[in-house]
């Protein structure tokens, strides 16, 4: 049951540019040894917090994207606690989300393509949606241009 | 007795000002509804007290926009329902419908969490 998870960390701000790529390696190794995969991390540079967390004003953000059970992200979790330069971090299970837009997204490219089909669009959906909306005009006018 | 407590009103009545039977509210301002509808947005007053002000028509920014997914991480378009003092606005200011505004809430409380926005400001 592979699930997606969104974890987004702050670092401390004096830290270095290789001990960041050695703590995120690390990072992946890790998830990948549990049976996990990264999907993606990002930088998103130093920004100001907007309290002060440890006597820190500012923090370089970093999001991780990785997929896989629970368990890895509780591994995950206790060991960025346990870092010292990570002083905050969030996790946020994506992938629920994720399936709502896509099918909210699903459902708006099928009306769009019931209402816009009259031209161009009923040669390239193979009857797969019933298009009762576009019956009296596109049925057989662009039927396989 | 009537005219002895009529007689008696002009003499003590100093904040009574109408006859006996009426008692004053809290304070001078609201007279028929309860002052909580009353801060909606100046004249789009509520539906009680015979208010014949229309609502603004506000509508829902994320329903017009059909932006979907409400993410903690765009800072921007939460900043947007945010007050100056750090607190989330009530969806009757900002004319959010009920999910939008659940979603949005739930963001903005993680992305406090994660320090994007504050928990409390001035």
């Amino acid at each position: 049951m592979q699930r997606t998870y969104e974890l987004m960390f702050i670092v401390r701000p004096d830290m270095a540019e290789e001990e960041q790529d050695k703590l995120i390696s690390n990072l992946e190794t890790q998830v990948g040894n549990a049976g996990g995969s990264v999907k993606s991390v990002e930088r998103m540079g130093k920004r100001r917090l907007a309290y002060t967390v440890r006597r820190f004003d500012d923090g370089i953000y970093m999001l991780m994207v990785l997929e896989g059970e629970g368990a890895i992200v509780k591994e995950v979790e206790r060991r960025l606690r346990v870092t010292e330069p990570v002083i905050k971090f969030i996790t946020v299970r994506v992938d629920e989300e994720q399936k709502r837009l896509a099918k909210i997204k699903a459902i708006r490219d099928t009306k769009v393509r019931g209402k816009g089909t009259r031209a161009a669009e009923a040669a390239a959906v193979p009857a797969v949606t019933p298009e009762p909306a576009a019956a009296p005009g596109a049925e057989s006018a662009p039927v396989s241009a | 007795m009537a005219e002895e407590t009529k007689t008696a009103a002009p003499e003590t009545s100093v904040a009574t000002t109408e006859a006996p039977a009426a008692r004053p509210e809290g304070g001078p301002s609201p007279r028929g509804p309860r002052p909580g509808g009353r801060p909606g947005g100046g004249p789009g007053g509520p539906r009680e007290g015979g208010r014949k002000f229309f609502r603004r028509k506000k509508v829902c920014k994320f329903c017009v926009e059909k932006i979907d997914g409400i993410n903690y991480k765009d800072v921007r378009l939460l900043s947007q329902f945010v007050a100056e003092s750090g607190k989330i606005v009530p969806r009757r200011l900002t004319g959010v419908c009920t999910p939008h505004q659940r979603r949005l809430a739930d963001a903005i409380k993680q992305a406090r969490n994660i320090a994007l926005l504050p928990f409390g400001g001035r």
